[in-house]
């Protein structure tokens, strides 16, 4: 089955990830920019970041067949530097070029302070202005509830189109408001502190599959790039047919970052051949 | 021995994890018995498992909470 997997932090996993998700069906992941473990000090350490997202990763994952995009952002946790946010931030547009950018994200909140809402308001201003596709990370543990209620706040002060932001993390206790609002939401896969396959695939059976997608994220920390094919499992072995997942696993990310023209991987559709 | 903090600070996320699955998994029987009530049977295992909850929510009680769980899951039906 082919799959696409929409919140991927490649820089941080192994060629062996690759050629693993390679073999189970992977075809293609979106790389968001995120926190580097530790708070980096100078602007330019982000462009080689971005530099790295944007054209070596690409390279790397290709070696195995898998397509990469990503995404240029401050991240919530390092907006906490407004100075440092702003100068990177005015390099941003020039990424926006770049063929293989898809938008802003991860952008949002951490720990919800006046200093990240500055510059996630910042970050969505300049997305809309340049026309780009939205990615908001959503805090982890206890700060998620009280981070998200203030995500749509701000998001219901500006005038986006939800269709065109994906609000990630979500979990059973903060997924009704967005999906009532329009925006697409994302569900991050992790062994321990977020959600796990089998509750995923309860919220795909409790809400329906539209504007819903499904990733691992894994990163630097305890994360595994496999628990989005468990996930894939558990939804079939309950029973959904593998169109049913082909349209959760690769064609709702098709829906989403195809509304950037530089996704150019289409819905799919399995039809048998009579002979 | 770990010190008290030690044993919350390396295992708090990995119960919360715990916890959150052993809810989802009543909630996924009680949409499954909602959806087929016909189905809905009292289980000897559904009664086990909420005897287990039960055990497992008394604070104040002696430290062998992992040999009474598995004394009551030997129950036979």
């Amino acid at each position: 089955m082919q799959i696409i997997q929409p919140h991927y932090h490649g820089i941080a996993r192994t060629a062996q990830d690759y050629e693993r998700m390679a073999m189970s069906g992977v075809v293609a992941v979106a790389e968001p920019a995120f926190w580097a473990g530790f708070d980096r000090l100078y602007p330019e350490t982000f462009l080689d970041y971005f530099r790295q997202i944007s054209q070596f990763e690409p390279t790397r994952a290709a070696q195995y067949g898998i397509r990469h995009f990503c995404w240029v952002a401050v991240n919530p946790k390092e907006a906490e530097n407004p100075d440092l946010s702003r100068e990177v931030m005015r390099h941003m547009p020039e990424l926006f070029q770049a063929p293989t950018v898809l938008g802003v994200g991860e952008i949002g909140f951490h720990l919800t302070t006046p200093n990240e809402e500055a510059i996630f308001e910042a970050q969505l201003e300049m997305a809309l202005e340049h026309n780009q596709l939205v990615l908001i990370h959503t805090p982890h543990l206890h700060d998620k509830v009280r981070g998200t209620k203030r995500t749509l706040d701000v998001l219901r002060n500006m005038n986006v189109d939800p269709q065109r932001v994906w609000i990630d993390h979500v979990e059973e206790h903060t997924i009704r408001e967005p999906l009532d609002a329009g925006y697409w939401v994302g569900f991050t896969l992790y062994p321990i502190t977020k959600c796990s396959p089998k509750r995923a695939v309860d919220m795909l059976e409790m809400y329906g599959t539209d504007r819903i997608m499904v990733n691992s994220s894994a990163d630097w920390g305890p994360s595994d790039p496999f628990t989005l094919q468990q996930s894939v499992m558990e939804y079939r072995r309950r029973g959904h047919s593998l169109q049913q997942a082909i349209e959760v696993f690769h064609n709702n990310p098709c829906r989403f970052l195809g509304q950037c023209p530089k996704f150019d991987i289409k819905p799919i559709r399995v039809e048998t051949i009579d002979e | 021995m770990q010190t008290v903090e030690q044993v919350i600070d390396s295992e708090f996320l990995d119960v919360r994890c715990m916890l959150l699955e052993i809810g989802a998994m009543l909630d996924r029987y009680d949409r499954s018995c909602d959806q087929s009530p016909a189905e809905a049977s009292d289980d000897h295992r559904m009664d086990l498992i909420y005897r287990a909850i039960l055990l497992l929510s008394q604070r104040d009680t002696t430290a062998d909470r992992s040999e009474r769980l598995l004394n009551l899951f030997s129950e036979m039906p």
